[in-house]
């Protein structure tokens, strides 16, 4: 009859079918972004959003700038030996002196003991809700710790002088001060709190079920599930979330400009007032710091100080998360 | 007779419902179990019915202890009944193979043993497991005291983020042991016949081994809390061939020890490893329920209910 299109079946029909989908998924692959043939608006609004990509990174980059510029500057007048070689600290006196480690004493102290009250309470939080909380708790509760990150921290620095330091002097006394760093330091805890509960707790979640239920079935209790297995195989973001917390407190300046009081002084203990870098560097900008003066520009050389130590904590608290992940497939 | 009283019941009992048992099964239902097979031979019950009137169970060709007994099983996720009343025995000492296709509830059964779906919100348990005269589902009987009794290894090889002895002696420390745990570590080590690949690198990390290597150490983290019962869902199916081989020549070395369940999708596995098969089969409305029980033997030579025997010549998927 009629010439016979050739009629393919079987395995010979799928391989045809197979190299055309191939054939036309070439064609209808999406051109890359940029790989030509855009059209003149689209182009203006490609533009439009590689500069609002790479301004943030400019204007990090200038901030740096500056920095490195104006610390360079201070150490053309005062030798490095004053600043990294001295614990005497009084830069608006008459006789100035520029030991930043009476700064950084200050900073470490408010910043450990606020250490030593957030990671008790994260950890615990993130344990609670990781391994106990039913959903709907944790659903309710997580959210809340959260938001206790958003409060301004001029809240918190009010906190800590009206709540926290006269329970701190019914406690040891009423000669100390109001102002003192366990109150700071108190008050920076809780502002780090959700920080590490919250960091730690995507950790642990992380862990996967199998190795809860492995545990289980050797007869553990949820108390030994949590803290010998879930706890110890989420190690590299609890450590991760801890640094980024100390960090944190490192940079915090509000709260502390407050409750910290105004004593730059290396070595004084944790019921004595302190400053840290940050509240000097606020005391150094609001006055009528002449832009030209050498207390202007301790001013930068605190405030890279200040940057190289969170810097270096970041890439530490990276540098751990990646070191110490454990893989499971 | 009993095959006829069999024959007869299936024939009246319409499949999936759970049909009122007839008068006299139930009251030889009511007395209390022979503490083992024999003695229930010896009594005649050859071929006989459980209470919902649907599985066969063949007769026992030895004397043998029981280690769990099964009465009325059931189990549910929610409302969903993912198993509808099982009796069975597990014989002590011997592997006991649950076998069925996908969804039949195997593993869930296998759970139920050492209380696993506790930890899943919305499961329950109906029934009686009796394990050394206790009923393991009484909510009165801690579920963390049956597990250290009752043993598990997983699907999936899962040790511990932590060094090869640690995740051996892990199950030990948290039992308060006492003894010496590097013996310990090593005798579990060696009966779980890893001790030789492994006993120059004790401080590796348990993760770091062969998927192989890493199942037979999760056997032997289970073996170091001394067990009675160890259950293994599906242990082999993650593993290679040779790697497979292997598990199986344990479970049958470990047969001399402990009791061994385990849930598997192989049939030629279950005929290589196991003393005594139970085959479920999940109906209609998807609940499990138990078809067919006895030696290994009996059932894959000789399977008393067509269902048994097109999933054993491989007609279901």
């Amino acid at each position: 009859m009629a010439a016979q299109t050739p009629r393919m079946d079987g395995p010979e029909r799928d391989t045809v079918r197979s190299l055309l989908a191939e054939l036309w998924r070439d064609r209808l692959q999406p051109s890359r972004p940029g790989s030509g043939r855009e059209t003149p608006s689209g182009r203006l609004i490609h533009g439009a959003l590689f500069v609002t990509a790479t301004l943030s990174a400019f204007v990090t980059i200038g901030i740096v700038l500056v920095l490195i510029f104006e610390t360079v500057e201070f150490f053309r007048e005062i030798p490095l030996i004053d600043f990294f070689g001295s614990t005497k600290w009084s830069a608006l006196f008459a006789e100035k002196q520029f030991g930043v480690w009476a700064l950084v004493w200050g900073t470490g102290l408010i910043a450990l003991i606020g250490l030593a009250v957030a990671i008790p309470l994260g950890l615990m939080a993130a344990v609670f809700l990781s391994e106990y909380a039913p959903p709907r708790v944790r659903a309710v509760v997580k959210p809340i710790l959260e938001v206790l990150a958003g409060v301004p921290t001029v809240v918190f620095g009010y906190f800590a002088l009206l709540s926290i330091s006269p329970v701190i002097r019914d406690i040891f006394g009423q000669d100390v001060g109001i102002y003192n760093a366990l109150s700071a330091g108190i008050v920076v805890g809780l502002m780090i709190v959700p920080i590490i509960a919250s960091l730690s707790e995507d950790a642990m979640r992380a862990v996967p079920r199998s190795l809860r239920e492995g545990a289980y079935a050797l007869g553990s209790t949820r108390m030994e599930v949590s803290l010998r297995v879930v706890l110890p195989a989420a190690f590299s973001g609890v450590v991760a979330s801890i640094i980024l917390a100390f960090s944190r407190a490192v940079g915090e300046t509000m709260a502390v400009t407050i409750a910290g009081g105004g004593n730059p002084q290396f070595g004084v203990g944790p019921l004595e007032a302190v400053q840290t870098m940050t509240a000097m560097i606020v005391q150094l900008s609001l006055g009528d710091t002449p832009t030209t003066s050498i207390e202007f520009k301790v001013l930068f050389a605190v405030a890279m100080t200040l940057f190289v130590l969170t810097l270096g904590m970041n890439f530490i608290a990276q540098w751990v998360s990646h070191r110490f992940r454990e893989e499971y497939e | 007779m009993a095959r006829n009283f069999f024959t007869m019941m299936r024939s009246s009992a319409p499949t999936g419902t759970a049909a009122p048992p007839a008068s006299d099964s139930r009251t030889e239902r009511a007395t209390p179990p022979p503490p083992n097979m024999k003695e229930e031979a010896a009594a005649g019950v050859g071929v006989h019915l459980d209470p919902n009137l649907e599985a066969v169970r063949h007769d026992f060709t030895e004397e043998v202890e029981v280690a769990l007994q099964l009465r009325n099983v059931s189990a549910f996720y929610g409302s969903f009944q993912a198993i509808d009343k099982m009796t069975m025995p597990i014989p002590q000492n011997r592997v006991t193979a649950l076998i069925g296709p996908s969804g039949c509830g195997k593993s869930t059964l296998l759970r139920c043993f050492n209380r696993m779906n506790d930890l899943i919100p919305g499961a329950r348990i109906e029934g009686e497991i009796t394990f050394e005269g206790r009923n393991l589902i009484d909510p009165n009987v801690d579920a963390v005291e049956v597990r250290r009794r009752i043993g598990m290894v997983f699907q999936k090889p899962n040790p511990f983020p932590k060094s090869i002895y640690e995740n051996v002696a892990f199950g030990a420390r948290i039992n308060g042991y006492s003894g010496d745990m590097d013996r310990l570590v090593e005798d579990s080590l060696r009966r779980a016949a890893l001790w030789d690949e492994v006993k120059d690198e004790l401080d590796k990390s348990g993760l770091a081994l062969s998927g192989g290597q890493q199942q037979r150490l999760c056997i032997a983290r289970a073996i170091a809390v001394q067990p009675e019962i160890i259950l293994m869902d599906e242990p082999a199916s993650a593993l290679d061939p040779v790697a497979t081989l292997k598990i199986e020549d344990l479970m049958r070395e470990l047969a001399e020890h402990y009791t061994i369940v385990v849930v598997t999708h192989n049939m030629q596995q279950a005929g290589r490893v196991s003393d005594y098969t139970a085959f479920l089969l999940a109906g209609e409305e998807r609940v499990g329920r138990l078809v067919e029980f006895g030696p290994t033997q009996e059932i894959f030579t000789n399977p008393l209910d067509q269902r048994t025997e097109d999933y054993i010549t491989g007609r279901y998927g």
